[in-house]
């Protein structure tokens, strides 16, 4: 099995509702707390699993907005898990989810530097190293109804915008999805091999913005007629 | 890359001590310049050592969990952080047969090879210290075989300067000592000037537009998503001007190597003059730590590209 999600940046409106489910789950989850610094003061941060960024693609009058919402990939190679020197950082061989043992460790940073997608991010308070776990703790809960084991931002997302699944079934809904609309993984040239996929966003035609052409002659008397009959 | 200082200071100092204490072996073994004496050897030995313990100490001064450190050891096999710590541990007993067999009148084929495994194990400790950099994908001005030669290089340099500042303390024959300072030196610079001009150019590297995936049209960044900071800014948001950054690198070269040189010509022609060879081993020692801390400061996280760096 190789667990992972699916998002598609055309319709993600960039709500930021993944990441605020997102913590809303995790902060009491298995890996939780997930410290705030100031959260009411002047300067508000936190660790977060989600991030969402917000792009332009090309320029005007072709621009378009692209909303980037990112977790960690679940790499299959992985690089903060060889780097980690305590072994604290490790992947599940049975579904491929890339978990930190908050037991072990030491807080070194080491698998940040490691990990290109930014992923991973240090809890001052505990100083630990965390990191999305896909709610491990979701969507293996036999109490949870089936439709609900799944991760928090996946259901949480308005745009369904996020899909759950198992990359090495071909036929599962995650596969034929990535299939059909042509996924992409981050980065590939690092070769981590991310589980993640993005779908692209759509091509749509382009709105005209150029000012109508004034017509000749008879199109001046035309509109000259029309004001006066609207008057 | 934000520098640490604590990190910088542990890369300086074990770099010096491990230089030092393989130099101390090379000159013990063929009685360079008449030879120190065997308390000579032992003290420079355990100023060696306590550079190494000094500098590993001070790098869990950077652990944010430190009581777990000493699980670091237990991934060997995969992670070169932790082979750089098993190294490290590895090399203290060896020095210290190699120290006792001095200081005991051992036979000398236990002297020589406990000295020799000493030395292999000094060389190998730092070329991890660089690998731990150099293995890193994420990070393209780390990721090259010149940073584990650098961290080689200038270690030993700094340790061939503290050999000499003893040679001249002990009195001496300082000709070969400066010979080979002056050998390492010529080599550490020629390889930092290598690796400057190396990384200048981008070359292959990750840009926005992999890093998103949006390849077919320009693309920039609108908005980060977070309102102050965070971990990932604080660790990798690190940026020094171009012109600061050419300044540190004109640093590097005279305090690292041109004042030392300096000193050595100095030395040489007076046959003699502590001042000289003290100057020679601080200026040393302060331009690797200014390379250090340039080495982390020019250093381009690729997860900067999501918070906008077109190429890293």
């Amino acid at each position: 099995m190789r667990l992972g999600l699916v998002v598609d940046l055309d319709v993600c409106v960039g709500c930021h509702a993944c990441a605020i489910a997102c913590k809303e789950w995790n902060a009491s989850g298995t890996i939780g707390p997930l410290s705030d610094y100031q959260p009411y003061g002047a300067e508000p941060s936190g660790v977060w699993f989600n991030r969402i960024r917000h792009y332009e693609m090309d320029e005007y009058p072709n621009n378009k907005t692209v909303n980037f919402p990112m977790s960690c990939m679940h790499c299959e190679d992985a690089d903060c898990v060889t780097v980690c020197p305590t072994g604290a950082s490790y992947k599940r061989p049975e579904d491929g989810i890339v978990l930190i043992d908050q037991d072990k460790c030491m807080g070194c940073n080491y698998c940040s530097w490691a990990c290109p997608y930014g992923a991973r991010e240090l809890d001052r308070s505990s100083g630990t190293m965390k990191k999305c776990t896909l709610c491990v703790d979701r969507i293996y809960d036999l109490e949870l109804p089936v439709e609900e084991r799944q991760p928090a931002c996946v259901l949480t997302c308005p745009a369904h915008a996020r899909m759950f699944g198992d990359f090495d079934d071909p036929d599962s809904a995650v596969s034929r999805t990535v299939r059909e609309r042509g996924g992409f993984p981050l980065m590939p040239e690092l070769n981590y091999n991310p589980t993640n996929t993005y779908l692209p966003p759509r091509s749509r035609p382009v709105i005209p913005v150029d000012t109508k052409p004034r017509g000749g002659l008879k199109e001046s008397i035309k509109q000259f007629a029309n004001r006066l009959v609207r008057r | 890359m934000h520098p640490a200082f604590s990190v910088i200071f542990f890369t300086v100092a074990s770099g010096a001590g491990f230089g030092l204490f393989s130099l101390l072996f090379i000159a013990d073994f063929f009685k360079l310049g008449g030879s120190f004496s065997n308390d000579q050897l032992v003290g420079g030995g355990l100023i060696a050592l306590s550079l190494v313990v000094f500098g590993l100490l001070s790098s869990t001064f950077h652990l944010a969990n430190p009581k777990n450190a000493w699980r670091a050891f237990s991934r060997f096999r995969t992670s070169w952080l932790s082979r750089e710590g098993v190294f490290a541990v590895v090399f203290m007993p060896l020095a210290l047969i190699y120290l006792a067999s001095i200081m005991f009148d051992a036979p000398q084929w236990l002297r020589v090879s406990s000295g020799f495994l000493t030395a292999v194990m000094a060389w190998i400790t730092v070329f991890s210290t660089g690998m731990i950099y150099a293995c890193l994908k994420t990070i393209r001005q780390w990721n090259t075989p010149l940073v584990p030669a650098n961290y080689l290089a200038l270690g030993y340099a700094s340790g061939s300067l503290l050999l000499l500042l003893g040679a001249v303390v002990a009195g001496l024959d300082t000709t070969p000592y400066i010979a080979m300072a002056a050998l390492i030196m010529a080599i550490a610079a020629v390889l930092k000037a290598i690796y400057y001009f190396w990384i200048r150019s981008p070359g292959l590297s990750p840009t926005i537009n992999t890093a998103t995936g949006l390849t077919r049209a320009k693309v920039k960044l609108l908005d980060t998503g977070h309102t102050h900071g965070t971990f990932l800014t604080q660790e990798f948001g690190f940026q020094i001007a171009r012109q600061r950054a050419s300044l540190l690198k004109a640093v590097v070269f005279v305090l690292g190597f041109a004042v030392p040189g300096l000193m050595l010509m100095w030395i040489f022609n007076q046959q003699g003059g502590q001042t000289a060879a003290i100057i020679a081993a601080f200026a040393g020692l302060a331009g690797a730590a200014v390379e250090r801390w340039l080495f982390f400061a020019e250093a381009r996280h690729v997860v900067n590209l999501y918070h906008g760096a077109q190429r890293c």
